[in-house]
């Protein structure tokens, strides 16, 4: 049994429930006291100690039950012989086969029992990607013992008048039956084990993906590519916030811990450190939500404001004609559902740099301080229009950072309409950032870099 | 012993505080399955899933703290109270908040006493080394000294301290673990796997039976895996009908079962709708208790509408539920 719960907890790492060694331990001393008789208590029990949060407890469910789910094998009872029973004769030419013997009873206990055996064998569960499957179904059939069957057939079709034509055809039958057995349980394997590994191979591909490509973001991906931005934002968060728990541990403040010792008479019972003071970083992002870097945008927004744990303070404004603040916009929306919004909102104007620099200027420059930095997002294709360098020097000098995030790459940048080459002389950064996974590292650049100390 | 229990709770809410157990005269020894684990808490109050028990039962079994989680009012804190009083040991509560170090957690220095010591001590030291021949041999003496400063009467035991120090076994109730630093989620990490914990200036004080550890969360923030690893884990959904008209005949002695009914089929229509925060078991009850002082036996919209403050704590939820009333209770 202790093989079949480390088989189990395979299934439920693939499944993204995490289990240690050290749960996995706990877990098998928790079926030692609760024993396997009581389905529901043994579930409860291996719930309890391997289920860590309430989405973990329903992974944990579905997985038991295809995992545990005892009627596997459903094979329909031999049919052509309507005498019930196998008759003697049956019984003496199958002798060599309990396999055939067992299907020929009808007996699916023991047919469930030898196709697990055969799976250990054959190494099913090492499944990893679809195009085993025929490979590894044909393996279980043979370790179950087919050929044996397949001889007895032809041993039977060869019998002289026909006698046993009955027996062969019933066998074939179930031969086929046992096929479509096999095959289901290969895909119940690969469903149980190979799950996770082909959603990290999706991930993978997914953060690499170009945002602006042709015909934008399938909305398929779209679901899947959301979830990981929010998921790396998390990371990042997490290493911030202990960078900044870090900065707190600094040395003894001696005059405090004098001024505190006073109330003791001069003995220094309670000692105070320096702190040193770490601020959140605040983050101005400016937008160009027109149709080639909508869908950056969206997850630049998401990324950011996934970010609040560490992120101070978060003002974000989009553009594509004319520049408007969308906090409240994405105050009131989520991020996914705003920037569709923002685009009623301002309407396909053609794109205008300088007048959204114009209107930045006006209404939102003292948003900017020493402690900002500034990221701006766009391909910098202002259509010929004036790009108003002079307010883009006023907001360099005015923040602490500026960095310029455009999707399209280097050697773009200076042709035709765009004036990237231009602006990216007043951005201490400015990079490509088409995908999802360079968006991270920038942000990630962006905490480690520019947080003011 | 069961007067000590209730000398250390501090409770949340006196009026849910649980009388003390009658179960210890019980023969049935609650533990020996998971449906006497059951039927034990009922018997003091506690209506619980199957899963739950199950949960108790491994967790008192294995020797391991229980994470429960859950939305407010579900009854996380309830169920460490009900098993104190069903197992008849003393309970130890912790309320964690934001800026819970250690001094406050697990123990503090008397610093008054050590200051008055060391006073008695400079008085007393003059007199014992005045007669020292030189400076080695007063140096020797004061070696010999027993050094006290730092010892276990100065020490004041702060409440993991008196789980650890309980000889006969304690249900330790850490309450909204969520709401501490993270920092101090990692100070628990050595109390909650080895039952021990490690005071510099004395060593490692070690448990001598290992207390039952409630941990619960409002999922304010994440918890770390270290912790999460280290525990049970428990989820308590908000109940079905069935188990929540139980839970509202244990706990409001003296509701007719009709109005029973009622109520629980309006509060679980209230689930359903889009609320900031949906009614949980705590103000069901809250309710059922409210409408059985106004002596309603049934429910009429009016009613409803005058006791809408019990169930809904926001004022925009009873704004969108007010007009709908009559809909709603059509409805079941």
């Amino acid at each position: 049994m202790q093989h079949t719960l480390e088989q189990f907890f395979r299934a439920l790492r693939a499944a993204d429930v995490r289990v240690s060694p050290a749960e996995a331990i706990d877990a098998s001393r928790a079926v030692a006291v609760t024993g396997y008789a009581d389905r529901t208590l043994f579930r409860d029990a291996l719930c309890s100690t391997l289920a860590k949060s309430a989405e973990e407890v329903d992974r944990f469910e579905s997985v038991f039950d295809t995992f545990f789910s005892r009627d596997a094998v459903a094979m329909p009872p031999p049919s052509a012989s309507d005498q019930g029973e196998p008759s003697d004769q049956d019984m003496a030419a199958t002798e060599s086969s309990p396999l055939a013997q067992a299907v020929l009873q009808g007996d699916n206990a023991r047919i469930q029992q030898s196709m697990e055996e055969a799976a250990a064998r054959a190494g099913v569960a090492d499944i990893r990607l679809t195009t085993q499957r025929s490979r590894l179904t044909r393996r279980l059939l043979e370790e179950m013992g087919l050929e044996e069957i397949e001889r007895i057939i032809a041993n039977a079709r060869r019998m002289p008048n026909g006698e046993g034509q009955g027996l062969a055809d019933r066998l074939d039958e179930a031969r086929r039956n046992l096929f479509a057995e096999a095959q289901t349980y290969v895909a119940r394997q690969h469903e149980l084990y190979a799950a996770g590994s082909a959603r990290e191979l999706r991930e993978e591909r997914l953060a690499k993906k170009q945002l602006n490509a042709d015909g934008g973001v399938d909305p398929v991906d779209y679901q899947l590519m959301q979830a990981l931005v929010k998921k790396m934002a998390k990371r990042l968060a997490a290493k911030y916030s202990r960078r900044r728990r870090a900065a707190q541990k600094g040395h003894l403040d001696v005059r405090k811990t004098l001024r505190r010792s006073m109330a003791y008479g001069g003995v220094p019972f309670t000692i105070e450190w320096k702190v040193k003071k770490v601020d959140k970083p605040s983050i101005v992002a400016i937008c160009d939500v027109s149709k080639s870097v909508a869908a950056a945008a969206q997850f630049l927004l998401t990324f950011l404001y996934s970010l609040n744990e560490v992120v101070d303070r978060m003002d974000a404004f989009a553009f594509s004609g004319r520049l408007i603040s969308v906090n409240d916009v994405l105050d009131d929306n989520a991020v996914e559902g705003a920037i569709f919004k923002v685009l009623q909102e301002i309407g396909f104007q053609q794109t205008d740099y300088g007048r959204s620099l114009q209107d930045f200027a006006e209404n939102h420059m003292d948003s900017l301080d020493r402690r900002t930095t500034v990221i701006v997002l766009g391909d910098g294709r202002s259509n010929f229009a004036d790009p108003r360098l002079d307010i883009m020097r006023q907001i360099h000098d005015r923040s602490r950072a500026v960095i310029w995030l455009n999707p399209e790459p280097e050697s773009y940048w200076g042709q035709g309409d765009s004036v990237m080459n231009r602006y990216a002389r007043f951005c201490h950064v400015a990079k490509q950032c088409g995908t999802i996974e360079q968006l991270e590292r920038i942000i990630d650049d962006v905490l480690r870099s520019y947080v003011p100390h | 012993m069961a007067q000590s229990a209730f000398q250390t709770a501090i409770s949340k809410d006196p009026v849910l505080t649980i009388s003390p157990p009658a179960a210890s005269a019980d023969a049935a020894d609650p533990l020996a399955s998971v449906e006497a684990l059951i039927a034990g808490l009922g018997s003091v109050g506690y209506i619980s899933s199957r899963r739950i028990a199950t949960a108790l039962y491994m967790a008192v079994k294995l020797e391991k703290p229980i994470l429960v989680e859950g939305s407010a009012g579900v009854g996380k804190t309830e169920l460490a109270l009900s098993t104190a009083a069903l197992l008849g040991l003393p309970l130890i509560r912790m309320q964690c908040y934001e800026g819970l170090d250690e001094s406050k957690a697990l123990y503090e220095w008397k610093y008054g006493k050590q200051l008055l010591y060391t006073q008695i001590l400079k008085d007393r030291m003059g007199e014992q080394l005045a007669d020292a021949p030189s400076m080695d041999a007063a140096m020797d003496r004061l070696h010999g000294m027993g050094d006290l400063f730092f010892s276990e009467p100065f020490l004041e035991p702060r409440p993991l301290m008196k789980a650890l120090r309980e000889d006969g076994g304690c249900v330790l109730l850490i309450d909204e673990i969520d709401k501490s630093d993270e920092a101090f989620e990692a100070f628990l990490l050595e109390v909650l796997s080895a039952y021990q914990v490690s005071v510099p200036e004395l060593g490692v004080i070690k448990a001598k039976t290992p207390p039952l550890v409630f941990l619960t969360s409002n999922n304010v923030r994440d918890l770390g895996d270290a912790l999460k690893r280290r525990c049970l884990h428990l989820h308590i959904p908000l109940p079905e009908a069935a188990l929540e008209e139980r839970i509202v005949a244990a706990r409001v002695p003296g509701i007719e079962a009709k109005l029973t009914r009622e109520l629980v089929a309006f509060v679980q229509t209230l689930r359903t709708l889009d609320l900031r925060k949906s009614p949980s078991i705590s103000e069901t009850v809250d309710w059922a208790r409210a409408l059985v002082l106004l002596h309603a036996d049934s429910l009429s919209p009016d009613v409803v509408r005058d006791t809408l403050n019990v169930i809904l704590k926001f004022e925009q939820d009873i704004v969108a539920v007010e007009p709908q009333v009559v809909e709603l209770l059509h409805k079941r």
